[in-house]
């Protein structure tokens, strides 16, 4: 593997890095000049700007030519040690994909022995685990917070994921799909093909279903709209779909808002909700699948009663 | 016949607007500090979202503020250090109506969204051409000046003017060089760069870098090389030093853009040369200071009365400050906790802040009455105010940023025995919010100062009378 395209580059890049450190140090060595002599005062040159402005030639300060030389060896030090010149990758042999192995490596092994014992077990059996729940919960904050809360009560388009209730279901195996291939919850946008009029009465039908406040002569004449244009994902009676993770339209808990206003926007407009497959992001070592294991527990163990 | 005075008229239009677009970037930034510590301040309005706010506040405090102040000093400097009118005065007065719609064009495309997407040069296509037209007669004022000088030698201030216009020029054109969509039948406002992948992180960051190496630190030099011995009335301390730490500054900076892409896809070789080279920079920038402060000796007793001198000298402190932190945190294993979080934001402030908003603050302090005629500002009790208000507001400022931006990195990096992480994102920004709020009033403290700026030039323009009739002094001295 080489980051260069032909073998000039290289070539090109270490000499004109040696030449510009090699230059400046000649540069500062010929702009050397004697020190001044205790109590000697250094002459004013003879030329003036705009009056009054004018230059002391003093020699340059020691100790800032100190610093200029010492930067410029530990430079020097630094490129033979690591890569720098070209191709040259050091006396040391470091890199930094090479860093990154090593660590990966080290931390393999160090919390390998920490995630086997929980991988024999079974999902349910690691979430009631007060240590797996404690890894569990830095997982999720990690990976889950930022949209679903540090406490997993979700929020508006993002589900609860404490209250029992699941678009596509909560047993161990679809909670591990979920979070392995993510999930698309498609509601269509219907606006159009419904019209305003029969969108508000069909947004009271639904309204009605949980028990909600609504208007009963719209309701009645939303039942049919609901039953021509909703029903195939939502089923007949409201009660969702899992399987297409449409919600249960008869209970309580709303994604994105139980207010007529909201019913009739999510109608019209549709929703797109997204969750992401997380366990892309776990990681790149062997311990992902332990990642993942331990994640679904938690999760899992969230809506379980205690 | 041969001009007798100098052009003070783009002097003085440069000089005001400096004063106006400082006060303008510096509240975008209180506002910006605001809404990290209230997300809702605005009202989730589009335009003044944070996304579209931050680069309005960077390219109006760099461009708008620190540009108008670098035209106006150097189109004064290379007058009256060359003593000669300005050459091509046309083109100068191009060069502000031409700069001011920059500006005003970047104030109204930003916010609605329009953006290149690469920091510091957001501006698109169309804006980044006229920026280019504005540039070339900036070059060729400023070079056609010195051209035709009386004078034998060119002062050190124009050396550095020169390097920055020159610099910049190459560094504008090469890192905007992109492709309108446009051309493929979409939009006339959005391009993409030419270059891909790590290529194109690379322009962006030698361009990015040496914005900061040029515009703000080159050009600020020439600026201080001219005020500090003007007020202080002392010659510089060493000539010498000014000719070496000038060619070394200049040929080193163009090194240290790599230094911004630490432990990313760029090549391993490529980090190491951008972090050395960020090293051998730490002696090369403290030559400025030194210059500037040991020119100082004999005059010490001045600070106690002068605040123009103040905010000279204080802001080559931070300008010293500010050099030493860069190389360290160029470091690789410095940068490797330190990249990313505040510590990032208060190192560009104590720059941006303490050295180029002081040292313009100071030399602004010199310079406007002398564009009205007058010998010093309406009151020097209420520079002596905005000097202490200023020095307060920064410290705050960057002293919450370090103590939050290390905090930040340790909070990042901390782990548990089982390898997952102590603290969630949520935590750490939770950890953020005091120092937010110390942050923000140090910038409120600074903006402050800058409304007493304001009233200040209000009231000395008031009394004072426009100078048209600088004359030009016959003898030439050298």
């Amino acid at each position: 593997m080489s980051d260069f395209t032909s073998g000039f580059w290289p070539l090109y890049i270490s000499l004109i890095t040696a030449v510009s450190i090699i230059g400046t140090w000649i540069f500062l060595r010929s702009h050397t000049t004697r020190k001044l002599a205790p109590g000697e005062k250094a002459e004013l040159i003879q030329h003036t700007w705009d009056g009054d402005l004018q230059d002391f030639d003093n020699p340059l300060p020691r100790w800032w030519l100190g610093l200029f030389y010492g930067t410029m060896i530990f430079s020097v030090g630094y490129l033979i040690l690591w890569p720098g010149m070209g191709n040259f990758e050091g006396v040391l042999g470091w890199s930094s994909r090479g860093e990154y192995e090593a660590e990966v490596k080290a931390a393999e092994a160090k919390f390998q022995p920490v995630y086997a014992g929980f991988m024999k077990q079974d999902i349910v059996t690691v979430a009631a685990n007060p240590e797996a729940r404690a890894i569990g919960k830095n997982l999720f904050l990690t990976y889950c917070s930022q949209c679903h809360g540090s406490d997993a009560a979700g929020a508006t388009g993002f589900p609860n994921l404490t209250d029992g209730d699941w678009l596509y279901g909560g047993d161990p195996a679809t909670i591990q799909a979920t979070l392995t291939n993510g999930r698309g919850g498609v509601m269509p946008a219907l606006g159009a093909a419904i019209g305003p009029e029969k969108t508000k009465d069909v947004a009271n039908y639904v309204m009605s279903l949980s028990g909600r406040k609504h208007d009963a002569t719209r309701a009645a004449s939303g039942q049919a709209v609901f039953a021509e244009n909703c029903a195939a994902c939502h089923t007949p009676a409201g009660t969702g779909m899992q399987a297409l993770g449409a919600p249960n339209l008869t209970d309580k808990i709303w994604l994105y808002g139980g207010s007529e206003a909201t019913i009739i926007e999510t109608i019209t407009k549709g929703r797109n909700g997204v969750m992401p497959a997380i366990a892309q992001t776990l990681g790149t070592t062997s311990n992902k699948d332990a990642k993942l294991h331990l994640l679904t527990a938690y999760v899992y163990g969230l809506s379980q009663k205690q | 016949m041969e001009a007798t005075t100098y052009n003070y008229k783009v002097v003085r239009q440069f000089a005001i607007m400096t004063v106006v677009w400082g006060i303008v970037g510096m509240l975008v930034g209180v506002i910006l500090a605001a809404l990290l510590i209230w997300p809702e301040l605005t009202y989730g309005i589009e335009w003044l979202s944070y996304g579209r706010l931050r680069p309005l506040h960077t390219n109006a405090v760099i461009f708008a503020f620190g540009g108008s102040g670098l035209f106006a000093v150097s189109y004064y400097i290379v007058q009256r250090t060359c003593q000669v009118r300005l050459w091509a005065e046309g083109l100068a007065a191009f060069t502000f109506w031409g700069w001011m719609a920059v500006i005003v064009l970047a104030a109204v495309t930003l916010p609605m969204g329009f953006t290149s997407s690469k920091e510091y040069a957001e501006l698109e296509w169309p804006i980044d051409i006229l920026i280019t037209l504005v540039w070339v007669a900036y070059a060729l004022v400023f070079f056609g000046t010195i051209a035709k000088r009386k004078t034998k030698h060119i002062y050190v201030s124009n050396w550095f003017f020169g390097a920055y216009i020159l610099t910049i020029a190459i560094l504008h054109i090469v890192n905007n060089m992109e492709i309108p969509i446009a051309f493929f039948g979409g939009s006339m406002l959005k391009s993409y760069s030419a270059y891909a992948g790590v290529q194109d992180a690379m322009v962006q960051w030698w361009y990015g870098h040496n914005a900061v190496g040029f515009f703000l630190t080159t050009a600020f030099l020439g600026m201080m090389y001219y005020f500090i011995p003007k007020q202080a009335g002392r010659p510089i301390y060493s000539y010498r030093l000014s000719v070496v730490h000038f060619w070394s500054l200049n040929f080193i900076y163009m090194w240290a853009g790599p230094h911004h892409l630490q432990y990313t896809a760029l090549p391993d070789w490529a980090q190491s040369l951008g972090m050395v080279f960020s090293l051998m920079l730490l002696a090369p920038s403290w030559g400025g200071m030194m210059n500037g402060i040991m020119t100082l000796s004999g005059a010490w007793h001045k600070l106690r009365t002068d605040p123009i001198l103040k905010f000279l000298v204080t802001a080559l402190s931070f300008y010293g400050m500010s050099t030493f932190e860069g190389p360290m945190m160029a470091i690789k294993t410095v940068n490797a906790l330190s990249h990313y979080t505040e510590w990032t934001v208060g190192h560009v402030h104590s720059g941006a802040l303490g050295w180029v908003a002081m040292i313009t603050i100071g030399s602004m302090y010199y310079l406007i009455p002398r564009l009205f005629g007058r010998e010093s500002m309406f009151s020097t009790k209420l520079i002596e105010w905005h000097f202490w208000l200023s020095t307060i507001g920064v410290v705050l400022y960057i002293a919450s940023m370090w103590i939050a931006g290390v905090a930040q990195g340790l909070m990042w990096r901390a782990s548990n025995a089982d390898g997952t992480l102590t603290y969630s994102f949520a935590q750490v920004l939770n950890t953020m919010y005091p120092f937010y709020g110390i942050r923000l009033l140090g910038g409120t403290l600074f903006l402050s100062g800058m409304l007493m700026m304001a009233y200040n030039v209000w009231r000395t323009v008031r009394i004072g009378r426009v100078v048209n009739d600088a004359a030009i002094p016959q003898a030439v001295h050298a």
